[in-house]
């Protein structure tokens, strides 16, 4: 099955050539009990296909085990993004990012590859700050068309301090973990799976949670 | 499975919005208002920057669009696309997922201050800020947000597979909320405290499917639940009888409020709070104008909110010049 028709490869073709560095979508799957695997592979092939500068790395779960624990991988289908140095930068998608996560994914590429726009400086003053490690969840469906924006602001801030890890999480796929989260508005945005909040909220909203988190 | 790819939040912004200069034009808001005014604007020569939260306002939350003209049938999406790439090609400088936060006037120029603290002048202003969902304002509301009351359709609506849920509201939102839904929940209640006022043709779709049950002049009182919401206390307005209604999710669509506190204290607000406009969108401070669901102008669409945005850009046009 093919995501990308003509149009949409032509389309995405343009925006990787902004790609400064190289970058690594390193994709986990596991073999039992995985009904997206196979189209979250296929799909990360297509897009590994339209620039030479995305690499891909098939991974499995079980048997790549402390890869997956490198990453803080725990489920499958789990797509991790490294740099041009192949380190891990706190971007991660659990589940298939296609619907409107496309427009989180597609960004993301580019902000690991080193083309994202800065953050202001107030942001960043508060991040180095940071003392204590932070995990922002980021619950979606893929029919949500603001979701993708949350998630592109949990992965920016994974991305400027090494102490974040910005996970989005789509919610069908992974049910049991919803539940777990009494998730039923999207996006619902969960810090250190304790403080959490629903909407796609200013920065200003993801830094004060994440500074009671650190209070904790 | 399918993509909606959305070129603006993947390329990089074309044209970024100079914050040292002081601009003829600001449009505050990127819904159909907010991006006519720019075509409009730009196309007569202004200078002209837009600050918007959110593009594409409250289309993109839109399954599909019936009575745009021109178009038979569009996706939310598609729309708002069509809309973006149109303004884009003109290379109008946006500013986008900013918040503006406040508005003064300093002598001739009047200054917009963002959320990020930053401050930018320009001579005029539209305020294009569109409107929000209103709340039922009812007890439990508020503590299961999230937990089982929901705005947005759409958006949620996937989250609910199987289960049972309430819409609240009887116009076309409510109704085409109940539609989206039926096709997922295993039963749909659409609870409203009067009349249907959709349109006939979607409520005749409505009655289409077989999951879905219709209270008319039924008043909600209260939500209640555990952890998660688990019904709605309802009152029949004819026998006065009360009841619950049992659900795992609550939609409210009973219309919108104004985005209009930003500026409750530069510029006239009728008692609904929507910023009175006269014929050519002028408010009550001159140089400031207003343009669609923010405003006082009567019935709110898509088509609407597109004119009064370029009838806001015309009139502005007329005043900056008035300037030179
Ligand atoms: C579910 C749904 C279905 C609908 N279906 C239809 C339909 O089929 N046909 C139709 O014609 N109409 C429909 N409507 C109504 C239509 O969407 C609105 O009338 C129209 O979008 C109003 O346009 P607007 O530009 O005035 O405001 P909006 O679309 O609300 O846009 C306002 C923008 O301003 C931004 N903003 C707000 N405050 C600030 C701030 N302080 N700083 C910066 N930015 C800010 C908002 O984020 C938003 O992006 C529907 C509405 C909904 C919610």
């Amino acid at each position: 099955m093919s995501l990308l028709n003509e149009q949409l490869q032509e389309q995405l073709r343009e925006i990787f050539a902004d790609m400064k560095d190289d970058i690594t979508l390193a994709v986990f799957s596991k073999e039992d009990d995985c009904e997206t695997c196979k189209d979250t592979l296929s799909f990360m092939q297509e897009i590994e296909s339209l620039s030479d500068k995305i690499h891909l790395e098939e991974l499995d779960l079980v048997k790549d085990a402390d890869r997956a624990a490198a990453y803080n991988v725990v489920m499958a289908p789990s797509i991790v993004m490294l740099d041009g140095q192949k380190n891990y930068r706190g971007v991660k998608f659990n589940g298939i990012p296609a619907g409107h996560e496309i427009n989180s994914f597609i960004p993301a590429i580019l902000e690991v590859s080193g083309a994202g726009e800065a953050l202001p400086e107030s942001y960043k003053v508060k991040l180095n700050a940071l003392e204590k490690p932070v995990n922002i969840k980021v619950f979606v469906t893929l029919s949500c068309p603001h979701c993708a924006g949350a998630v592109q602001k949990a992965h920016k801030l994974a991305l400027e301090s090494d102490l974040i890890d910005g996970e989005m999480i789509e919610a069908q796929t992974f049910y049991d973990l919803s539940e777990k989260f009494n998730v039923s508005s999207v996006p619902k945005i969960v810090i250190n799976d304790q403080y959490e909040f629903v909407g796609n909220q200013p920065l200003e909203v993801f830094l004060e949670e994440i500074e009671k988190a650190q209070r904790a | 499975m399918e993509l909606n790819l959305n070129l603006a939040s993947s390329k990089k912004k074309s044209v970024v919005l100079d914050k040292g200069k002081t601009y003829d034009l600001l449009i505050i808001g990127s819904g159909p208002a907010g991006l006519n005014s720019a075509l409009y604007a730009k196309r007569k020569g202004l200078e002209v920057g837009i600050i918007g939260k959110k593009s594409g306002g409250q289309v993109v939350d839109t399954t599909s669009v019936e009575n745009y003209l021109g178009f038979e049938y569009k996706t939310g999406e598609e729309l708002v696309k069509a809309f973006k790439s149109h303004v884009d090609s003109l290379k109008v400088p946006f500013l986008s997922d900013a918040e503006v936060t406040s508005i003064h006037k300093i002598e001739n120029r009047f200054m917009v201050q963002l959320s990020s603290g930053e401050e930018i002048a320009t001579k005029a202003v539209i305020i294009a800020t569109g409107s929000r969902p209103r709340q039922l304002g009812i007890s439990g509301e508020a503590d299961y947000l999230g937990k089982g009351v929901a705005y947005c359709a759409i958006c949620d609506g996937p989250l609910f597979e199987g289960l049972e849920v309430i819409v609240a509201g009887g116009g076309n939102s409510a109704v085409e909320a109940a539609i989206d839904l039926a096709k997922i929940a295993s039963t749909v209640k659409l609870v409203h405290r009067s009349q249907l006022r959709a349109d006939q043709i979607v409520i005749d779709k409505l009655n289409t499917f077989e999951n879905v049950e219709i209270y008319l002049e039924t008043e909600i009182l209260e939500v209640k639940g555990a952890q998660l919401m688990s019904g709605i206390i309802v009152k029949d307005k004819k026998t006065g009888e009360i009841s619950e209604l049992a659900a795992n999710g609550l939609f409210v669509e009973i219309g919108y409020l104004p985005n209009s506190g930003f500026v409750k204290d530069l510029v006239k607000l009728n008692e609904r709070g929507e910023i009175i406009v006269n014929a050519a969108c002028e408010t009550s401070v001159e140089g400031v104008f207003a343009a669609g669901d923010v405003t006082d102008v009567p019935y709110k669409q898509i088509v609407i909110s597109a004119g009064e945005g370029a009838k806001a850009a015309l009139t502005a046009n007329d005043y900056i010049n008035r300037l030179k």
